[in-house]
């Protein structure tokens, strides 16, 4: 029984509880650290960076593209990862953070679709081609849609958590099967061949501004998902004593 | 491994008590393929070249059609709780009720679509590709919908649902079924195309039944 | 031998039970008494080993039953508020199916004999969908007779069924606990049975 004092311990963070504080407390440093990284990144976007000689100024659009494919992607992975710690060691919390990350993957994989239609549209002439990466971060907006609808359909939060990292965990087996099928079909078609990430030798201030980029899109993702998780916790634990304690609540419940 | 065989025989048997469960979705793959030449125009060329396509979608649409039955039935009556309970590991009682799915939806289809793959007046090559691609990509069908069907067991507007889950993961079988095909009339070869679709379906055949008994333990919990 | 100890359960936020201690051991029944909505059906199904407990353990012969799983399963006959019976099979065809899911094998002489013991002779090859609401429990009765096994947790049994099947069903566990066996079970009714434990939750 010594150990399960330790595991405890060592869960301390993992129990909503105790989480709640330490994300409120953490929520306005992602914010202001989203805005600095944003305001550098914006600057290089529309100042520091030069024209392209080839696409003129409408490429400046992928500082805000790239970043959100990259990130739709991550969240999607590190959800799964989530989900996954959720059933192998059965803890509230990671549930409940695949939840609350699940519609900012969604906006991230929409974004990049949109943006990339705005960027496709001068470059190819069209808002949509049948490109590699469109099709596989649109069928990564369907897989983020399935996994929302489906916990939204399920009553029991338990229930859904559970189900929902199944699916997560479906997913990701399938993302790379699903991209690498997808590139396979788009070079038997000969279709638009032409990638996002053309430029070969793209300029060291496009590369600093677009890294620069994707740090804000990361804090702004926790800043996020945080605020979300304790919004779900609120929700969910609405029935314990240490909710009906807390301040932000005795103030709204009379 | 008799309890596996009993419970294919037990689903066939089911299955052929109801028939006219089985044969909807036959009629249904066969009317939709039926309607494109309708839709599109009877130019022999164009459709020749569009024909894998509308034969895969056809086929997964049917698989569609009849999955969310795949485990309704037995949840609703109790069935399921007593394979849980089951001696018998509740992964290979699994296992068995997808291979009785396949065998009642995905064999038919893959029977019956070089008879309408003469419509699109495809030849004998490419429809020997198409029974093969079918033989090796309608298992992957039920076993990928399995997953979907358990996950959206008892769930409000299941039957939707289950298609928004189960449709995205299907785009590789897709891909690679109506590919092997396209390639072979291309004069590519439809070696590379099929090989894969085996491989994809030995990856389902490992992971999805693990992953569908784990979504049916949660539902009945 | 069945023991639990401190078992408790959360339906949606509701706690229904906690603290929960019970054992029943060789040629006992524990009849589980309680109002609509405290638990009962969620307190067998969770000895079944269908859905966790939120607390508490289960031990089967000292063993915990998540760890002996198959094990415990061989042991255990399960009869939830369905029945597991296909309507669109005949009685016969369900018996013997479902000995087969158990991983037994039915003899067809066997079969039809528990078939008549629960007056279904001559039913034998209709579809359970033909038959009354009382006689498709009676099937499932049957099945209780030719299942070996050792822990009986039935839900609500005497549901539907005409005074004949409840004396046949109370006679049928009497035998299955008087010869060493063990049975949990709900019923708004009074059982007339030695042994008896009562749990009110």
């Amino acid at each position: 029984m010594n150990n399960s004092h330790k595991i405890i311990h060592w869960f301390k963070y993992a129990s909503p509880q105790s989480f709640y504080p330490l994300a409120g407390k953490l929520i306005p440093w992602f914010w202001a650290l989203a805005a600095v990284f944003a305001g550098i990144g914006l600057w290089i976007t529309f100042f520091a960076a030069p024209t392209d000689a080839q696409q003129g100024e409408g490429y400046r659009i992928i500082f805000i593209h790239v970043p959100a494919a990259w990130m739709s992607m991550f969240i999607y992975m590190v959800m799964a990862a989530w989900a996954g710690l959720g059933l192998a060691l059965n803890t509230r919390l990671s549930g409940m953070m695949a939840q609350a990350l699940a519609p900012t993957g969604a906006i991230m994989a929409f974004l990049s679709l949109w943006t990339g239609a705005l960027w496709g549209k001068p470059m190819w002439g069209a808002w949509w081609v049948w490109d590699a990466r469109l099709t596989s971060a649109l069928i990564l907006f369907f897989l983020y849609i399935g996994f929302i609808a489906l916990q939204a359909a399920i009553d029991d939060p338990r229930r859904a958590d559970k189900a929902g990292a199944i699916l997560a965990l479906v997913g990701v087996v399938n993302v790379p099967i699903i991209y690498f099928s997808v590139k396979w079909w788009n070079t038997l078609h000969q279709g638009a061949s032409v990638s996002l990430m053309k430029a070969p030798t793209m300029a060291a201030t496009m590369l600093w501004g677009m890294l620069i980029m994707s740090l804000a899109f990361w804090m702004y993702s926790i800043a996020v998902a945080l605020t979300r998780v304790r919004a779900i916790i609120l929700e969910r634990e609405a029935h314990t004593e240490w909710v009906k304690e807390l301040a932000e609540v005795k103030g709204v419940t009379p | 491994m008799s309890a596996i065989i009993a419970i294919i025989r037990r689903d066939l048997l089911l299955a052929m008590r109801r028939k006219s469960e089985v044969l909807t979705a036959l009629f249904f793959f066969i009317i939709v393929v039926s309607l494109f030449p309708l839709g599109i125009g009877p130019e022999t060329a164009l459709l020749r070249k569009i024909a894998p396509g509308i034969l895969w979608v056809a086929a997964l649409l049917a698989t569609m059609l009849g999955l969310s039955r795949l485990f309704a039935p037995d949840h609703a009556d109790g069935t399921l709780e007593q394979m849980v309970l089951s001696p018998t590991p509740l992964g290979l009682l699994i296992t068995g009720k997808i291979v009785a799915h396949w065998l009642t939806t995905g064999l038919p289809l893959v029977l019956l679509a070089p008879v309408l793959g003469i419509q699109f007046d495809l030849d004998t090559g490419a429809l020997g590709i198409l029974v093969i691609a079918l033989l090796l990509g309608t298992p992957l069908l039920s076993l990928i919908g399995a997953i979907g069907a358990a996950l959206t067991l008892g769930v409000r507007g299941g039957g939707v649902l289950l298609s928004l889950l189960v449709l995205p993961l299907y785009v590789p079988t897709l891909i690679f079924g109506a590919g092997a095909m396209e390639a072979h009339i291309a004069g590519l070869g439809a070696g590379g195309h099929l090989s894969l679709l085996a491989a994809l379906l030995a990856l389902a055949v490992f992971f999805a039944p693990w992953a569908t008994t784990a979504a049916l333990r949660i539902a009945l919990e | 031998m069945l023991t639990a100890t401190g078992l408790s359960c959360i339906r949606g936020e509701r706690r229904l039970f906690a603290g929960l201690d019970l054992a029943v051991g060789p040629g006992e029944w524990l009849h589980v008494q309680g109002e609509n909505g405290a638990g009962k059906t969620s307190l067998l199904r969770i000895l079944a080993s269908l859905s966790p407990p939120a607390e508490g353990e289960i031990r089967w012969c000292g063993e915990p039953v998540k760890a002996l799983a198959e094990d415990y399963h061989r042991a255990l006959l399960f009869l939830g508020h369905h029945g597991a019976v296909k309507e669109d099979l005949t009685p016969f065809e369900n018996l013997t199916l479902a000995a087969q899911l158990d991983g037994t094998v039915l003899q067809e002489e066997s079969a039809l004999q528990a078939l008549a013991r629960f007056g279904l002779r001559g039913r034998e090859d209709l579809a359970v969908r033909f038959l009354s609401a009382g006689q498709k429990r009676r099937v499932l009765l049957a099945r209780l007779a030719v299942r070996k096994a050792t822990l009986w947790i039935l839900d609500e049994p005497f549901t539907a069924l005409d005074v004949k099947a409840v004396d046949m069903l109370s006679g049928l566990i009497a035998e299955h606990v008087a010869s060493g066996g063990m049975a949990i079970l709900t019923s708004h009714q009074s059982m007339p049975l030695p042994n008896g434990k009562v749990l009110k939750i």
